[in-house]
């Protein structure tokens, strides 16, 4: 018996089989019993069957990624031991349904192979063949040493609003589950059991913080059309609509969605849009609407592989250069992409901040791995406290008392931002126009105003730049290598990072949250050898970089199959090129 | 009290002589000042087009959005701010060409909007193309041969897609005109008005001479019942010699989409203070991840 730094079980089955919830709850039960988990999801379009998985890891530190291996592997069908069995590590194993046997699966000699009857005992102990999702957790608990009654506690509260009967019958198949992994305990060398009196942790995945930080920096408006993996927001918010005071709204389609969050804006209530990139191609045109009339707005881009359909429930990273760049004319934008659960919290209020302060569209850049994926962290992580309410300059109901003179919604300052007056004041009654307009919002073609209004609308970009993070540094202070990664790559780069200086070479991260513009003196950042490392094709923040500084990268690591960057992919390929 | 002249821009329009849309403005503001609206508390938004600009010649809240995203961006105001009379002013290829979906969605929603069509069955300012109500067989520059196209009904559209109000007037009539507006302004939910509004540079066809002798009034007749849907299906495809104006549907008894939502029966969103979300709301929040 051996307990290990790592632990990864992987969960594996059709659509419809209730991999994901199952897989949420048992990661939820694991962080109460005071380990660190790491949960990815890993589904196909569609409802019912293909094969979908779902991934734990489990330590007794931090996690801030998902990694390759696999220590047990729980079978639902053949089809998930013919696919995963090669990722499970020796002296590893595999549980799988007794019903299902595994005819043709050639077996490994160096990996266990535990049939237990999942359905049987389901349905004997719960009454439902679908419960066995339940009850192979607890065959993989009893495995791994780890205490059930945490299941327990998280089948009690996940289940309690649909009575006592469900209640009780989850907690007689977690009982079967737990009985039945007995004979085999022996036989799987892998440890990891609860930490006792371990302080609370939440677990949330990106989606979840993103929703919570907006909703905590003041987002009052939420308009959407349904696409993965961006919808949870609209989802998540209107669940809590009603008691945060929020507006939200399914409409006929993005074009509506991001047209109607600007109506919102223009009103004087922070609003949002979110989407995926297919939706945000929709959304191109009403985004220049806000940067011509200076309308806060935000929208989430959780990316997925592109172009068109893509892979819909899949990850990438190859929308930057397309969001940097959408819509006709040149205006203010700002872009940011975090890469953590605590970043989506802090990106959800500080977009919003960015939105009025600058008064033009900001895009917060997730993906479907950020979006879905799920972490644990203390409470403190989501830093409340931090949360400013800035709406920048605002004109209050005093203000607009005293104005003298015809009120200018667009006048030309130093900065490039004009007081705003929400509508509704008799002193400060305008119209805005998407037409190039004068300081007053009336329609004006003179060459000179355009020439003055283009500049005070892009100065608001410099005088943003001065605010944007510089990249979080992380490892060697005085690195051989300088990674530089963006959004999600966060963690799969973190991990590597460690790794590479565990191996002795010296390793340095620089992570960018705060995409555009892009922050200032990066430049002096950026030396010896750098490696983009990026979940797409071509390496687009490596492009915007030399864009913007005229650092080029030494290489790239890219990788755009619709799959996350992981440590391993990473690490394997600086030995290959360096 | 509230007068026409509040109304007044210093921007001149920039129709041509004789257009239709002078008397639709004028309408919207005698409309304004009937019912005691003050310019800042109304909002007209528009999209793009000879009509659209009609915000820019009014002393008056406005917003000029895109061509064809009029109702889905005046929808946003209208529900982060009910408290402002929010007004539409925009043209057919506006509303039924680039627009007719988030047309057919606002009707279905009931949000209350007053959604008025400049409708002169031509496109003018990019100097006349046929637009979704021209006859068939109109010939124009991009329909040499004759359009091939059935023209858009918008009333029937309307009431199909679910409209609580759905009228029509002309611009040759300014006082029908302002009373129909004044009608839409008291009635809860959406409410579309198709306005003929003859083009005198690019549609010589659907004129005042046109128009005068076809229009009639419905509520000329005692015996129409604006509550009868079938009715005004019957009404609304009736075209040709005899043309009917006035109001073709009207009910209040279904709820506007804003007075349905929860979070707005406490008033309108954006005067709201904006505050940090308070510890005891952090803590439940918190909670569903524990």
């Amino acid at each position: 018996m051996q307990t290990v730094d790592d632990l990864i079980i992987r969960i594996g089955g059709e659509a419809g089989m209730g991999l994901e919830s199952s897989g949420v709850g048992f990661a939820q039960a694991l962080v109460r019993g005071g380990l660190h988990v790491f949960g990815l999801p890993d589904y196909h379009s569609r409802i019912r069957g293909g094969h979908n998985f779902f991934s734990v890891r489990i330590a007794r530190r931090p996690l801030y990624s998902h990694t390759e291996p696999v220590h047990l592997l729980l079978a639902l069908d053949p089809e998930t031991v013919r696919r995963h069995i090669g990722a499970v590590v020796p002296g590893g194993a595999v549980v799988y349904d007794e019903k299902d046997g595994l005819p043709d699966i050639p077996r490994r000699t160096d990996v266990g192979y535990f049939s237990i009857p999942l359905a049987k005992l389901a349905e004997e102990a719960g009454g439902s063949a679908i419960m066995r999702n339940t009850l192979v957790f607890a065959v993989a608990a009893g495995l791994i040493g780890f205490d059930p009654t945490y299941i327990e506690s998280v089948a009690r509260d996940n289940f309690a609003r649909k009575g006592p009967a469900v209640v009780d019958a989850n907690l007689r198949v977690i009982q079967a589950g737990v009985e039945a992994s007995r004979p085999f305990q022996a036989d799987f060398p892998f440890r990891m059991e609860a930490v006792p009196g371990a302080p609370r942790r939440l677990l949330l995945n990106g989606n979840q913080a993103f929703a919570m930080g907006a909703l905590a920096g003041g987002c009052r408006f939420v308009s959407g059309y349904p696409m993965t993996p961006g919808s949870p927001v609209l989802e998540w918010m209107a669940a809590h609509a009603a008691e945060y005071g929020v507006v939200t709204l399914q409409v006929e389609d993005e074009i509506a969605a991001l047209c109607m969050a600007i109506g919102a804006g223009y009103a004087g209530v922070r609003a949002m849009a979110p989407t995926s990139g297919g939706g945000f191609s929709l959304m191109v045109e009403a985004l220049g609407l806000a940067g011509m009339t200076e309308v806060p707005v935000v929208v989430y881009e959780a990316q997925r592989p592109g172009p068109s359909t893509g892979l819909a429930t899949r990850t990438e990273q190859g929308d930057l250069l397309f969001v940097l760049h959408a819509s006709q004319g040149e205006f203010p934008r700002i872009i940011l992409a975090p890469g953590t659960v605590e970043q989506a919290f802090e990106a959800g209020w500080r977009a919003f901040n960015f939105a009025e302060r600058y008064q033009c569209p900001v895009i917060v850049l997730s993906d479907h791995y950020l979006a879905t994926s799920v972490r644990d962290v203390v409470p403190e992580d989501l830093n409340f406290d931090a949360v400013v309410i800035d709406r920048g300059e605002l004109l209050t109901e005093a203000d607009l008392d005293r104005l003298e003179g015809e009120y200018r919604r667009h006048a030309f300052t130093e900065s490039g931002i004009s007081p705003r007056a929400i509508p509704g004041h008799p002193k400060a009654v305008y119209a805005s126009s998407s037409d190039e307009h004068d300081e007053y919002g009336h329609i004006y073609e003179d060459a000179e105003n355009r020439r003055r209004m283009q500049e005070k609308r892009m100065r608001k970009l410099e005088t943003a730049r001065s605010e944007m993070r510089p990249p979080t540094a992380y490892g060697a202070a005085d690195p051989d290598l300088t990674f530089i990664a963006w959004g999600s790559t966060y963690g799969p780069m973190r991990e590597a990072v460690d790794r590479l200086n565990g191996q002795g070479v010296r390793a340095r991260m620089l992570h960018f949250t705060d995409i555009w513009p892009v922050p200032q003196d990066v430049e002096k950042l950026l030396v010896g050898e750098t490696i983009a490392v990026e979940n797409n094709y071509s390496g687009q923040f490596a492009d915007l970089l030399r864009m913007a500084t005229g650092h080029t990268v030494s290489r790239r690591i890219l990788k755009w199959d619709g799959r996350p960057l992981s440590p391993e992919y990473i690490t394997h390929h600086v030995s290959r090129v360096t | 009290m509230v007068t026409i002249d509040d109304f007044a821009s210093p921007v001149r329009p920039t129709w041509c002589t004789g257009c239709g849309n002078f008397a639709i403005w004028n309408a919207v503001k005698r409309a304004l000042a009937q019912v005691g609206l003050a310019p800042h508390e109304v909002m007209l938004v528009s999209g793009i087009g000879c009509g659209s600009k009609l915000p820019d010649y009014t002393h008056a809240n406005g917003y000029m959005t895109l061509h064809g995203r009029t109702v889905p961006v005046a929808t946003g105001v209208r529900l982060a701010n009910h408290g402002l009379r929010v007004l539409c002013t925009h043209g057919d290829g506006d509303a039924y060409a680039e627009g007719l979906g988030h047309m057919l969605h606002a009707a279905r929603r009931n949000i209350g909007l007053v959604d008025i069509i400049q409708d002169n069955r031509i496109y003018g300012l990019t100097k006349g193309q046929y637009s979704p109500t021209s006859d068939r067989g109109r010939v124009s520059k991009t329909s040499p041969w004759g359009a091939f196209e059935l023209p858009v009904n918008p009333i029937a559209l309307a009431l199909a897609a679910g409209a609580t109000f759905v009228a029509r007037s002309w611009s040759g009539d300014l006082n029908h005109l302002t009373a129909t507006i004044v009608r839409a302004l008291g009635h809860r939910g959406y409410a579309l008005i198709d306005v003929f509004q003859p083009c005198v540079t690019f549609n010589r066809q659907n004129s005042y001479d046109f128009y005068r002798p076809r229009v009639y009034n419905l509520q000329d007749d005692p015996d129409y019942d604006v509550t009868d849907k079938m009715a005004a299906f019957a009404r609304a495809l009736e075209w040709g010699d005899r043309i009917p104006i006035g109001v073709f549907y009207q009910v209040e008894d279904r709820s506007a989409y804003e007075e349905q939502v929860p979070t707005l029966k406490a008033g309108p969103l954006a005067p709201r203070p904006l505050e940090k979300l308070r510890p005891e709301q952090i803590q439940r929040l918190l909670e569903e991840f524990l």
